[in-house]
């Protein structure tokens, strides 16, 4: 069975966004950047999924700049077998994303897709869905933990009533969730052997895609600000803010 | 142009959520339709029929909605779509799940997470965790987004007696079955819903310890939030998070505990009205956004509040 996995390269998770001071977007200069944390959820679990044997090839792709190989290369490292990027300079949304994803899966064929739940950046949480749709495939979002039978996959979802369980016929869609597993250190060797793993390189154009965008961002800007309170020494002091200040409490 | 909005319930009761998107939905200045898909749904819509300001109900019932899952009901609302401009659903996982899918099948763009909704056309949405807001203009035909419902005040349901009319069309799906739920059951407010919310983080140490957190909670009538160490360490479940990727509250009062305050969990609670902090690290980043610190000890501090409330 063939797995695809799909990879995002985003601002590292503990990085405080700036916005540049015209307001037209935030600012990446010199940000460090990292794989979307999701999307090495879903390596991992594609990876596990090999070393018992229910997966035999892992291809990771990833849809950006030239940089972008830093991601494929970690994925690869990782465990994942080959990669592919799409590359464009481009700002994409997830329908053009989506549609792009398509076509990889049109000539690589795979049995699963594993996928991030939602970037950290965009946080859209759409593009495995909107992929699923686009290839007619059932999707088990918001996964927590996988179970591979012979043609079907029991997806238990994190969901806000608690848990919530599917069966999809394969081929079929899993985008992923925190608690699925924690992705592993890279080992040095690895490193070493990924950088023999081959990487194809295919320009956006030569897909002769027509992509839309229609979602135009006018403005971006720092959310309402918190002024810090005050420290109350007390028990009895917090509460009778709580009343007579904030009058929250009765 | 019309808008349409889809009900998330359990076939028992409408979400509270769906009062919240009839007000927000006001903003866009169409006439608003609901739709309740499931089966044996027409008690729900029943009761979607006498909210303010709605202006019908779409009742979708057939054996094949029970479980409401996305793979047909992103198709029966594919076939209702040309009807409307713009079509609407909370941010929860049930609308997160279902409405990117309808999205690629009208190949628009979704707009996620809509937190204000400036015309028909242009709306803010938070990014990056909620540490930018960005002003979108949406060129799509047919606008599809979900909404953060904390953002927007309710409507009244208040007797008002929408006319409810039958949709006929059925779309199996032969792609996934629903095999269980395991649902957490709570007598406390909903979290996302509640009033007061009070939660706990890694802080706690244990399971156990967050006895004292719900012993809080009764007293407040508070429901009880975590964050993402306290439930990935077991202390309490999934749904009980709180965050970038967990739920998103706006209660009158937060009381933090035992929590220091990443960008994650803020991008989840930094809306509410009054914030409570306690954590014995003066220097937790939970008080640069608290209204009330208290630097101490919460196993000293928990049981004195439980006493005096
Ligand atoms: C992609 C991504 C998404 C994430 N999404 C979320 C999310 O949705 N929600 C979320 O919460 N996190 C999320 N996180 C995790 C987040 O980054 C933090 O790791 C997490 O919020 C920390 O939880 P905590 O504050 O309980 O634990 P810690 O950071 O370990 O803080 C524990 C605090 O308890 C205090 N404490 C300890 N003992 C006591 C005591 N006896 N009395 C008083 N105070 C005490 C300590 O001083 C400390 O400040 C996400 C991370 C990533 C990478
Ligand atoms: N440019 C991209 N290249 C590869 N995968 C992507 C890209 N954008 C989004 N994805 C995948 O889609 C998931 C959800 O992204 P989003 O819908 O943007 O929140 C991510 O976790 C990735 O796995």
């Amino acid at each position: 069975m063939k797995a695809l996995v799909t990879v995002k390269r985003v601002i590292d998770y503990n990085v405080k966004v700036r916005i540049k001071p015209d307001g037209s977007d935030v600012d990446l200069t010199h940000v460090k950047m990292a794989m979307n944390p999701f999307c090495e959820i879903a390596i991992e679990e594609a990876v596990r999924l090999k070393e018992k044997g229910v997966i035999s090839e892992i291809i990771v792709v990833s849809i950006g700049a030239q940089v972008v190989q830093e991601q494929l290369r970690a994925a690869l490292a990782m465990g994942a077998d080959r990669g592919i990027l799409i590359q464009t300079d481009q700002t994409l949304g997830s329908f053009s994303t989506a549609k792009i994803l398509k076509t990889v899966v049109e000539s690589e064929n795979p049995n699963l897709i594993i996928m991030g739940k939602q970037s950290i950046d965009s946080d859209n949480n759409q593009t495995g869905q909107m992929l699923a749709a686009l290839l007619g495939w059932g999707q088990g979002t918001f996964a927590s933990e996988l179970t591979v039978h012979a043609d079907t996959i029991s997806v238990t979802r994190e969901v806000d009533g608690g848990l919530s369980t599917v069966e999809l016929n394969l081929p079929a869609l899993v985008t992923v969730d925190l608690r699925l597993n924690t992705p592993r250190y890279v080992s040095v060797p690895n490193i070493m052997k990924a950088k023999r793993k081959t990487i194809d390189i295919t320009a956006l154009e030569t897909l002769n895609l027509s992509l839309v965008e229609n979602n135009e961002i006018l403005s971006v800007e720092s959310p309402p600000t918190r002024q810090a309170g005050i420290q109350v020494k007390t028990v009895d002091e917090l509460l009778d803010k709580l009343k007579n200040e904030a009058k929250v409490l009765s | 142009m019309k808008t349409l909005i889809i009900v998330e319930h359990d076939h028992v009761q409408l979400m509270p959520s769906i009062a919240h998107l009839v007000y927000a939905a006001k903003n866009i200045g169409y006439p608003i339709a609901l739709l309740v898909i499931g089966s044996n749904c027409q008690s729900v819509a029943k009761s979607a029929a006498v909210i303010d300001n709605v202006s019908e109900v779409i009742c979708a019932d057939a054996s094949v909605y029970e479980h409401q899952l996305p793979e047909n009901s992103a198709l029966l609302i594919q076939a209702l779509s040309h009807d409307y401009s713009h079509i609407l659903v909370a941010s929860s996982t049930f609308g997160k799940n279902l409405m990117p899918r309808v999205a690629a099948l009208l190949s628009v763009d979704q707009i996620s997470d809509v937190i204000a909704i400036q015309n028909e056309s242009i709306f803010k949405r938070p990014i990056y965790a909620g540490n930018a807001i960005a002003t979108i203009k949406s060129h799509a035909q047919i606008k599809v987004m979900t909404v953060r419902s904390t953002a927007f005040e309710s409507v009244a349901m208040s007797g008002h007696q929408a006319p409810i009319v039958t949709c006929d069309i059925v779309h199996d799906n032969n792609l996934s079955r629903f095999i269980k739920a395991e649902n957490a059951a709570s007598d406390r407010p909903e979290l996302t819903a509640a009033r007061v919310v009070v939660s706990g983080g890694r802080g706690l140490a244990n399971a156990d310890n967050f006895q004292l957190l719900y012993q809080l909670a009764d007293k407040l009538n508070a429901a009880v939030g975590a964050s993402r160490a306290a439930v990935d360490a077991g202390f309490v479940p999934n749904d009980m998070q709180v965050g970038q990727t967990g739920k998103i509250v706006a209660p009158d009062l937060y009381i933090a505990v035992g929590i220091s305050g990443a960008i994650q969990h803020l991008a989840g609670m930094k809306d509410s009205k009054v914030i409570v902090a306690i954590n014995k690290d003066a220097d937790a980043p939970i008080f640069k956004i608290a209204d009330y610190g208290l630097s101490q000890d919460l196993f000293e501090v928990l049981p004195e509040l439980i006493a005096k409330l």
